[in-house]
This record gives structure tokens, sequence and C-alpha cells, in this order.
């Protein structure tokens, strides 16, 4: 693994007390255009979704939407704590032109690479 | 022992060498450190996909929450048989990253199956499931014997 779009940061945990975030599982695949990043947030929708760039860093932070449910609960196995995430994003990505699209609970993000660095032909004259 | 010939060191092709033990080492290491998220992934591999449920209950309703991220509504199957509610379906691998190269592959695709015994009666003919952000929300009222009655009691 070469190229950095994997190194990341899981948010500090706190074994006590119920987490404020978990981190989402994500694939992240490359192509010879871009990277590609699906990250599961089930309970989030566009409304809920924050995405920030900072220099070669991209945070992924995914808030749950309409949660409140009616009644007591009887048993519980979902973390209702939000999304977070964080990645080092391979400088080779063209920053300007990332893309998301938010479909039943799952991001993916579009990371395409810039021009200048894709593989090209150069033909001899 | 009277050969002559210089002793050699033995040949070490089976020893995996320090280096590798310390990876070793340190992978282990790792998985006591690493968050329970983690273990959790190591154990989709090992038993499947097992979506995390809630179950709700109110005066009039049982509610079942489940996290089913990126499926299509008709890849998920819902059906009471004897008291039981059983959510199956499949999530299918998009095919298009085939070709791609893999940096991580957290999420799991195949099928699931998980079954619910539900702690009182419902009427089957009016459970409604919705399929909304990636959750299901199952909807079962309670058979009208098994909603809770206020009985008045005259003190005389």
């Amino acid at each position: 693994m070469k190229a950095t779009i994997q190194t990341e940061q899981r948010p500090a945990t706190d074994g006590r007390k119920e987490r404020e975030f978990v981190a989402p599982e994500v694939n992240i695949f490359e192509t010879k255009d871009g990277y590609v990043l699906e990250a599961e947030m089930p309970g989030v929708n566009k409304q809920g979704l924050e995405i920030m760039l900072e220099g070669n860093e991209i945070t992924l932070v995914g808030h749950r939407q309409n949660e409140a449910v009616a009644g007591v609960p009887l048993f519980r196995e979902r973390a209702l704590a939000d999304y977070r995430r964080v990645f080092d994003l391979d400088p080779a990505i063209d920053t300007a032109k990332i893309s998301a699209k938010m479909d039943q609970g799952v991001l993916t993000l579009t990371l395409p690479k810039s021009e200048r660095v894709k593989p090209r032909k150069i033909t001899v004259d | 022992m009277n050969s002559l010939t210089r002793w050699q060191r033995p040949e070490l092709s089976t020893w995996p060498g320090f280096g590798r033990l310390t990876d070793i080492r340190d992978e282990i290491d790792r998985l006591f450190e690493s968050p329970l998220t983690e273990w959790a992934h190591t154990s989709n591999l090992l038993s499947g996909w097992t979506p995390a449920l809630d179950l709700y209950e109110d005066k009039d309703n049982l509610f079942v929450k489940m996290e089913l991220p990126g499926m299509k509504r008709e890849d998920i199957d819902v059906s009471l048989h004897e008291g039981s509610l059983s959510i199956s379906g499949e999530r299918k691998s998009e095919q298009k990253h085939e070709t791609a190269d893999v940096y991580r592959a957290e999420r799991f695709f195949g099928r699931f199956q998980r079954t619910v015994a539900l702690p009182t009666p419902v009427a089957a003919d009016k459970v409604k499931a919705q399929y909304k952000d990636g959750i299901l929300t199952v909807t079962l009222p309670k058979t009208e014997e098994a909603k809770p009655k206020q009985i008045d009691v005259n003190v005389s």
C-alpha cells in the first residue's frame, strides 16, 4: 500500500462511557481514474452528513436522523452514536473534484486523481 | 564424529527468523489493543453478517429496527411465523469495482438471517415494514388481547 488514502485515525475510545462516535465500516478501491470510498452509516441521510477537507485530510461525520422511537427498548444491539472517521488523502487526488452520494445509509465518495498524475502515453513525433 | 568437514550452521529454512516473529508479536499486541469494533469485523469474517437489531415496545405496538445499509428493498424479506419475526436478505456486491485495487474491504456482502421471538402476540395482518436511510423498521401492532387494559374496580 504505497498510495495513501489508507492512513486514518479512529476516535479515541473510553471503555466505560458510551462513545460519542463510532467508526463506519468502509471499502476503498483504487481505479486508474481515482479512488472510491464507501462508508456504512445506517440512519444518516444527506442532511446529517458532514464532509470536511483540511489540507490532505478528509473527515467524514454522519449524524443519525429521525432516530427517536416511541416506546421503551426491550433489547438493543445498535450503537446509536454518530459516525466519524478521518482519512489521509493521496496527494494525487484532485480535492476540488471530490463528489459524494448518499443512498440507503451508504456514503459513496468519488475521489478523482488530478489529470497531471494520470498515466498517459506520450507519442513520439 | 570423525569427519573433518568444517562445522556448518544448520540450514534454517523453516525458521521464521526474528523479524517475522516480531511481526506476529506486534500483530497479537495489536489485536489486544484494537477496539471492539475490529473484533466484530473478525467475527463477521467467521460467521457471516449479523446486522444489529433493536426491539422496542409501546402500549399498542412492537417495533423492530435493523441496520441494513446499502440494500435494495426487494432483497429484504420479512416474515412472521408462530410468534417469531424473521428478517433475511442478501446484499449484493457491485460488480463495477472488481477490476480495481482494493485498499479496504470492511463491508460484508452476502446473505443474512435473523429471527426474534416476539414477547407478545401481534396482529399478523397489520404488520408494516419501512426501509429508509439504510434502516429497516418493522411495526407490529399488538393483538387486542395483548394490550394492557385498565380495569376499574369499584371500591364499595
